[in-house]
């Protein structure tokens, strides 16, 4: 199977005076297209900042990094932003929904950027909304939501633009249990269907649900579990 | 496609606006008060200048006034008893005018006087206005019954004379009003036609008309009345000696009046031994006005752009504030793939949306409050397309140059950091 991500030896070294901070240090890894991945390691191990590179929200210090067989590790700021809107679906740990639009706006969010039109992405955003089971809560505002709600949301904008990759940073970490659950039953659904994701998590019940684990530690990885 | 983002911007903008309506409102209301005083001010400053333009135009841009003035030394001497005074401009001034300056077209003179005149038992002072027929072509005056007299009347000083629609009243009452004699000082004049007064006046340069004015042939009035002019003052009996009180000089082009007039005064110079005339010309009011009126306009910018800029700094402020307050959303954006220019646009609809919307209200308030001024003080006032179009502009103008600085920062914001902070 091909490899839709490929890191060759990424470093990010952020400079704090006269300290540096390696927060990955030297990360050579692998991910094959339809593999759902786990993310794991103590707090500060540098897991968010592999996601933010893998996201292409940020830049390597140094090393290189092919999102399906192109080189991105170099690409300015407006190209970094097409390959996020084309490539990359985001779902957060605090759902970072946009507080003053409805839900149907929310997941419309990405295709406004790739200037769909307005029924056209009226149309997929419906779709979505009902594929999330949030159909009939479409014309609500995030904050007339639960948090299992909102996560779910976000998971139907993160779909929208039909993404190669979903990058998920805790997404359970603010939900119950059992929501937990439900979202993670979502994700190995999207999984099923082909979609690619990687995702942090503290838990190792959560990370049941991937086929593969990559332990991280002081910005190195520490061991990888592949199934 | 790409308009419908640029509404959807426009309505983002405002459905973003409406979540904070009071902010909005008042962030919009320096706008609101400064384009309202440009409107305003514009329609005060249009209408007293239209008015002015008006009055001076009546007079003909293209007409010389002489006026017949008495001298300071005169004056003074008059306190005499029974001092005859002579001053002013003489029968010959207005032949040598008429002859030596090719430029002027048409010429007329005015004499006033003073006579009682009755008709039966109706008694009524008229001004006596002695002139020719061309005094009715530089200063059209709406006719109303008969005629105004002619070349041959003034040739043949034939005893007629022209009402203002007034004197028709007071001395005619219902009769049959053209075709009768009426009593003026001592003699009987056929009244031939009645005139509606010109009431405007501007610059006192000329002699405005009166409702008892009464106009004779110039040379009719000569031969009847003379050219001393007696009255009785407190101090006793002062006469005065004026041949003409006026002459009305018209040239060719508006581009020799100015030079026809420094002719006729250099002329006057040589044959008046007082300087007991006065030239004007309303071409050089109407120019004064147009200065009057640029001047004006530069104060009046000057304070409309500091009330625009004070309301532009307004919204800049409260910009600056809602990009701080919605970093999270700017990082939430970027994420999903939003380019850093897309952010700028949309911050600066925003605020284009919320300074023309002030743009708007300011409009209305400054068409409104005008007319308002027009109904209570009967001041004129004009709204011309121009001072509706031009705030406009200005405040998209605002919202464009005190939107771009907050929208720049806007798209400075960095995801990473804005999706991290709670
Ligand atoms: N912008 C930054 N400037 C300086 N240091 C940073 C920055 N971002 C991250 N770091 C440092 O890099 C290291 C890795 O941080 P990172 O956020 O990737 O950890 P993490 O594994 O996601 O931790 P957690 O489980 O707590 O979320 C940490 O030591 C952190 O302090
Ligand atoms: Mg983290």
């Amino acid at each position: 199977m091909m490899d839709i991500v490929k890191f060759d030896n990424i470093r990010k070294i952020y400079e704090m005076g006269a300290e540096q901070v390696k927060a990955l240090n030297g990360i050579s890894l692998s991910i094959q297209k339809g593999s759902f991945w786990a993310i794991m390691g103590p707090s500060g191990s540098g897991k968010s900042t592999m996601m933010n590179i893998l996201g292409c929200l940020d830049r390597p210090t140094s090393g290189r990094y092919f999102l399906e067989d192109k080189d991105v590790s170099t690409l300015n700021d407006d190209a970094l932003s097409e390959i996020r809107l084309k490539y990359i679906g985001f779902i957060f740990q605090s759902f970072n929904l946009i507080p003053q639009l409805t839900v149907q706006k929310n997941i419309e969010l990405p295709l406004y950027y790739l200037g769909w039109d307005a029924i056209k992405s009226s149309r997929r955003a419906e779709e979505l909304a009902h594929k999330v089971g949030l159909e009939d809560r479409r014309a609500h505002r995030p904050s007339e939501l639960s948090g299992g709600q909102m996560q779910r949301v976000a998971v139907g904008r993160a779909l929208a633009a039909d993404p190669h990759i979903i990058l998920a940073d805790e997404p359970t970490g603010n939900l119950d249990s059992t929501t937990g659950n439900q979202i993670m039953e979502l994700l190995a659904e999207l999984n099923n269907e082909g979609t690619t994701i990687i995702m942090v998590t503290h838990e190792s019940y959560i990370a049941s649900f991937t086929q593969n684990r990559l332990h991280m530690k002081d910005g190195k990885i520490e061991n990888i579990e592949e199934g | 496609m790409h308009q419908s983002r640029f509404i959807r911007n426009i309505w983002l903008g405002i459905e973003n606006l409406l979540l904070h309506k009071l902010r909005s409102f008042l962030t919009m209301l320096g706008v609101v008060f400064g384009v309202g005083s440009v409107v305003a001010m514009l329609a005060v400053g249009e209408g007293a200048s239209k008015d002015a333009l008006r009055q001076i135009q009546k007079l003909g841009s293209n007409n010389i006034i002489v006026n017949s003035v008495k001298s300071v030394e005169e004056e003074s001497s008059t306190t005499e008893h029974s001092r005859m005074s002579i001053y002013g401009l003489t029968y010959l001034d207005y032949e040598r005018i008429s002859e030596s300056f090719p430029n002027v077209q048409q010429i007329a003179p005015a004499k006033l006087i003073r006579k009682e005149s009755r008709l039966g038992s109706n008694v009524l002072e008229l001004r006596i206005v002695g002139t020719t027929d061309e005094w009715f072509e530089l200063v059209p005056r709406q006719i109303l019954a008969g005629r105004v007299f002619n070349a041959e009347d003034v040739r043949g000083t034939s005893a007629v004379a022209v009402l203002t629609e007034y004197g028709a009243r007071k001395l005619l009452a219902t009769k049959n009003t053209i075709g009768q004699t009426v009593r003026i000082g001592g003699d009987t004049f056929e009244v031939i036609g009645i005139i509606k007064s010109e009431t405007g006046q501007a610059g006192n340069i000329q002699i405005p008309d009166q409702q008892i004015d009464a106009y004779i042939p110039l040379v009719t009035v000569r031969k009847y009345f003379g050219d001393v002019f007696s009255k009785r003052t407190s101090g006793g009996r002062t006469r005065e000696l004026v041949e003409l009180h006026q002459i009305i000089a018209q040239v060719d082009k508006t581009d020799n009046v100015e030079a026809t007039a420094a002719g006729i005064e250099r002329m006057l110079q040589n044959f008046h031994k007082k300087k007991d005339y006065e030239v004007s010309v309303p071409l050089a009011l109407l120019k004064q006005a147009e200065a009057t009126k640029r001047r004006f306009n530069i104060v009046l910018g000057s304070i409309a752009s500091i009330s625009l800029l004070v309301g532009g700094i307004g919204i800049m402020n409260i910009m600056l504030a809602s990009v701080t307050e919605r970093t999270r959303e700017i990082g939430i954006r970027r994420a999903i793939g939003a380019k850093r220019k897309q952010i700028i646009i949309q911050f600066l609809i925003e605020t284009v949306v919320l300074s023309t919307l002030g743009g708007i209200v300011g409009l209305v308030m400054g068409i409104v409050i005008p007319t308002i001024i027009t109904y209570f003080t009967k001041m004129p006032t004009v709204i011309t397309l121009q001072s509706i179009l031009l705030p406009l502009f200005i405040s998209v103008g605002i919202g464009i140059i005190f939107g771009l600085y907050p929208a720049i920062n806007a798209a400075k914001v960095d995801p990473i950091i804005a999706l991290r902070h709670e």
